[in-house]
């Protein structure tokens, strides 16, 4: 893990501490085994694309980072400082920014209130502060432009944005509240190829922000657009774990699809074509007189 | 905040947008509202009554409406912000009644200022909303059935303490105790306006629902309140402290169950036990009627309380057009019916855009 590249940080200053680490982690739900020594390093203005099928744990991995679960064993350091949350707002408070899969966002109510939800602005004093309703309204509007989306109408409810807005809300939120890793939990899984496109362009905008990207998605095309380092796990474990340098996206595809493996189902596939192919060319034969008829 | 984006270039797909979508009209911002069908309903209904029932056109007889109205709308206030939040509660309408009977019997049993047992009953119907929402968050079941059963709970607990304490199913007769007229005052005193009597109650309904509309719109608490009912996951994943919202929502419940109730004991000096059966339902929907969803996360307190009105005016107005009593609820339910869908639909047309 040391030999990472650390010549992407960017525009930051270099750190000798990665923004956040993972070493061995492990999480057990009663016997069943959902992570086993994974390990992970995110620095500053670097996306790290995690890759798996299915159930290989990789949700589970993020609600760790996030804070929603803590880990049956390993550590997790922030700026070098091993941590232990206890709640997703202790991670929000570290930095630590989640754009979940469900983009946590409440589909009827407008934008600017999703946008601060949790995290309301406030005026006056005592009992009647109240919301500061021009002022969230006016920096979701800024901050929503800054990215790129002008939304014709911020009181719109966000159940009325398409897919790719929605991510884009979710992400401007993130960013607006200081977020320094941001983790993006299948950004692009429901998305047509434009949309995803778009999504795209702003994890490689966070990166040139100096964030730190944690992006999870099983689609390797995607990953290799924006990766500089790739993590693949299987059935809970770190099947690879690579810079970009050291990797073509031929390799990340090979080993995401589940690498030997595949080749071995590939083999038997076309054992299993031979007996198949002659019963389809007597059928074929018949087919001619069928139609003289 | 800290951070700088460097705009990428404005991406087709949101100007692209732009232009499709136009600014929606003012009429149909209005048509948005989720109270818009009620607002209707009302008129309709006050028309109907106004043109075939002379007696109606009176004042005496609006400020009769209006008094109806606040009884079963006070409740609602309470029960639409639950609503909105995600949850209804079925024990309300018997925990009006253990209010006011834990105020009389309290105050009337150890001889004390009735006030002592009106601060006596705040603290048990606080502590019955309390209790419906800790065992709510507690357990994850639907508010139906943690509230059915207290409902149920409370009915027998009503009846069977009276039994006890007073040996008959009703409360004795408190007005002559210290305190009693003060209490009265404030509880279920009328004044007048403009040569009318009104009585108070519409006074604290019209603050109440006027305060609930602040903080559902204007503070925090009430943006945290629609996130619960809207999505209860992801307001916990922004860091929406959804367990404490709940118990709050219910506990204010629990308040206008003892506000209601106090009216109930100083408006006739008594609580008979088995009363405030089916009353949950009205406030329910009151609530309905007025655009909150049953299933949560959309609606407004202005709803309720037009909700509430148009029940006021049904109840009045079959009276006032002589009508048989018995057709009272018919009519509600019918009315419900047709709220429901119209608020649907109103919805799904405004949107369409």
């Amino acid at each position: 893990m040391t030999d990472t590249t650390s010549t992407s940080t960017g525009n930051t200053t270099p750190r000798t501490a990665p923004l956040l680490e993972l070493r061995g982690i492990g999480k057990t739900f009663g016997n069943i085994r959902a992570l086993n020594g994974i390990n992970l390093r995110v620095d500053a203005g670097e996306v790290t694309c995690i890759l798996g099928d299915n159930g290989a744990g990789k949700s589970t991995l993020i609600k760790i980072i996030a804070g929603l679960y803590g880990p049956t064993s390993g550590e997790y350091l922030v700026d070098g400082e091993p941590v232990d949350f206890s709640s997703p707002r202790q991670a929000l408070d570290r930095g630590i920014a989640t754009v979940y899969q469900d983009l946590a966002m409440v589909p009827l109510m407008p934008v600017w209130r999703n946008f601060f939800l949790g995290s309301e602005l406030r005026r006056g004093v005592g009992p009647f502060r109240m919301l500061d309703v021009a002022r969230m309204r006016r920096i979701a509007d800024e901050e929503l432009r800054k990215m790129g989306i002008d939304l014709p109408d911020i009181d719109a409810p966000v159940g009325n944005l398409s897919g790719g807005q929605r991510q884009v809300v979710a992400i401007a939120r993130a960013v607006y509240f200081g977020a320094r890793v941001l983790i993006l939990d299948e950004p692009t899984a429901a998305l047509g190829v434009k949309q995803s496109g778009v999504v795209l362009k702003y994890v490689s905008a966070a990166r040139e922000a100096g964030l730190g990207v944690i992006f999870i998605t099983h689609n390797p095309h995607h990953a290799y657009m924006v990766g500089d380092h790739f993590v693949v796990i299987k059935l809970g474990e770190t099947e690879l774990d690579q810079p970009r340098s050291e990797l073509t996206l031929d390799d990340l595809t090979h080993h995401m699809a589940g690498g030997a493996e595949l080749d071995a189902l590939q083999h038997e596939l076309e054992r299993a074509k031979d007996p198949q192919v002659d019963p389809l060319h007597d059928a074929a034969g018949e087919g001619p007189d069928v139609q003289g008829l | 905040m800290s951070h700088v984006i460097t705009p990428p270039a404005p991406s087709p797909g949101g100007s692209e947008k732009a232009l499709r979508l136009g600014r929606r009209s003012v009429l149909r911002h209005f048509l948005t509202r989720p109270e818009v069908g009620s607002l209707v309903g009302a008129v309709i209904v006050f028309t109907v009554f106004f043109t075939i029932a002379e007696p109606f056109r009176s004042a005496g007889a609006f400020t009769n409406i209006l008094y109806a109205s606040s009884t079963i709308g006070i409740m609602a206030v309470g029960v639409a912000l639950l609503m909105i939040g995600g949850e209804f509660d079925l024990s309300a309408g018997v925990a009006v009644i253990s209010s006011g009977l834990a105020a009389s019997m309290f105050a009337w049993y150890f001889s004390l200022n009735v006030w002592v047992g009106v601060l006596f009953a705040l603290a048990v119907s606080l502590a019955i909303g309390f209790l419906n929402g800790w065992i709510l968050v507690r357990t994850k079941l639907p508010s139906f059935l943690v509230t059915l059963s207290m409902f149920l709970m409370l009915q027998g607990l009503n009846i069977g303490i009276t039994k006890l304490v007073i040996g008959t199913v009703s409360t004795r007769n408190i007005s002559s105790m210290d305190g009693f007229d003060q209490a009265r005052a404030v509880f279920a005193s009328s004044f007048t306006i403009a040569g009318v009597e009104v009585r108070v109650t519409v006074l604290w309904w019209m603050v109440f629902a006027g305060l609930a509309t602040w903080v559902l719109m204007r503070t925090k608490v009430g943006n945290w309140i629609y996130a619960v009912g809207g999505d209860q996951e992801s307001a916990r994943a922004v860091g929406v402290p959804v367990a404490r919202v709940k118990i709050g929502l219910f506990m204010t419940v629990g308040f206008m169950a003892w506000f209601s109730g106090m009216h109930l004991l100083f408006m006739f000096n008594t609580v008979q036990s088995a009363e405030g059966v089916g009353n949950e339902l009205l406030y329910i929907m009151a609530a309905v009627v007025g655009g909150c969803l049953l299933t949560g996360g959309y609606g407004t307190v202005i709803g309720a309380a037009i909700g509430a009105f148009i029940y006021g005016m049904t109840r009045q107005g079959i009276v006032l057009a002589g009508w048989d009593n018995n057709w009272v609820f018919f009519f509600v339910g019918a009315m419900l019916l047709l709220a429901v869908v119209v608020n649907g639909w109103v919805r799904t047309q405004a949107n369409k855009r």
